[in-house]
């Protein structure tokens, strides 16, 4: 029985009475807001792992397409026709909350709409395997943006899901016991030294009686 | 940070980065292991950019510097597979983030 470090006093006992309480209900929101983030962290590493796994075979497939171009075109005409970019993407930040967890959310802005700004070259010298091999990674961009969007929400959530996990078990099976251990220790206390001073009050009693009236003279 | 717009890097050797400079992603050449973790971190320290893609193996490497922003919202570091193919690392580190918070790997498994 792990007791605290208190005086035995009525004081503290409804002290330590209300601390039991406030610590109860923080193990039950607690203990609820674990059960949600659990819910929806599954959800969402499902969806993670879907997406993953279709942003893995996309890049593969445009990997083979660059290879395509590299087979076609000598390798400085590769590198020096991608060595410049005309198109820039920047990523439009906000937040949102889930639980309680700050997860990013990301939109696009690229600086031209025009689609055709991905090729940095002119077409004049490129084969349309590096065309096709561009586009090709392009198109994954949307998928790439999402992944990276839903892993880190992922990674934010299980470190949250970890640390509420440890403070309903800590509420649990440390705090919520020491306190319940320690008002029942303190009432145990009181109810002796309640016991202890009525015996000592029946004694003093008797001792005042004996002096008074002499029964034990009397009796003999 | 609402509002803010920032750009996306992809770290990786010069196979790997081939054409995402095209699209718009800042293309980081990186073909030793060694420097991943000093490439990362001077691109971190400059918080232009909200997600960090990196090839696996590059990933692998920098992994001391990554732990360090895993609890920042952003940059989001993802691993990807690079131009030698899949190593598995993106999906265990997925794994990973479940056995965190279920205990036990009960989705991968």
């Amino acid at each position: 029985m792990a007791i605290m470090n208190v005086n035995p006093t009525r004081m503290q006992m409804s002290k330590l009475k209300k601390q039991l309480q406030t610590a109860k209900r923080g193990h039950k929101m607690l203990k609820d807001k674990r059960d949600e983030l659990m819910r929806q962290f599954i959800e969402l590493v499902q969806v993670n792992r879907r997406l993953r796994e279709k942003v893995e075979a996309e890049l593969k497939n445009c990997n083979s397409h660059f290879i395509n171009a590299g087979a076609v075109m000598s390798k400085e005409a590769l590198d020096s026709s991608l060595m410049t970019s005309k198109q820039r993407l920047g990523l439009d930040i906000s937040k949102k909350n889930i639980m309680s967890v700050d997860v990013p959310v990301f939109s696009t802005v690229t600086a031209s709409p025009d689609e055709s700004e991905i090729f940095p070259y002119g077409y004049a010298f490129t084969s349309f395997e590096l065309d096709d091999a561009v586009m090709s990674l392009n198109s994954v961009l949307p998928d790439l943006i999402k992944l990276a969007e839903i892993e880190k929400s992922c990674e934010l959530m299980a470190a949250e899901i970890e640390r509420t996990r440890r403070r309903v078990n800590s509420l649990e099976h440390v705090m919520i016991p020491r306190y319940e251990d320690t008002i029942k220790y303190i009432a145990m206390k009181l109810e002796e030294n309640d016991r202890s001073s009525r015996t000592r009050l029946m004694k003093v009693k008797d001792m005042l009686l004996e002096k008074a009236h002499h029964y034990s003279e009397k009796q003999k | 940070m609402n509002g803010m717009v920032k750009n996306i890097a992809y770290i990786g050797d010069s196979e790997s980065v081939k054409g995402f400079g095209a699209v718009g992603i800042k293309a980081v050449v990186c073909d030793r292991s060694e420097d991943a973790a000093a490439v990362l971190k001077d691109i971190t320290e400059k918080d232009r950019y909200a997600v960090i893609y990196m090839t696996e193996e590059l990933y692998a490497a920098a992994e001391k510097e990554v732990i360090k922003l895993a609890e920042e919202p952003v940059p989001a570091i993802i691993p990807l597979p690079g131009a030698k193919g899949s190593t598995g690392l993106g999906l265990g580190r997925l794994s990973s983030f479940v056995e965190k918070a279920v205990g036990s790997d009960i989705l991968f498994k």
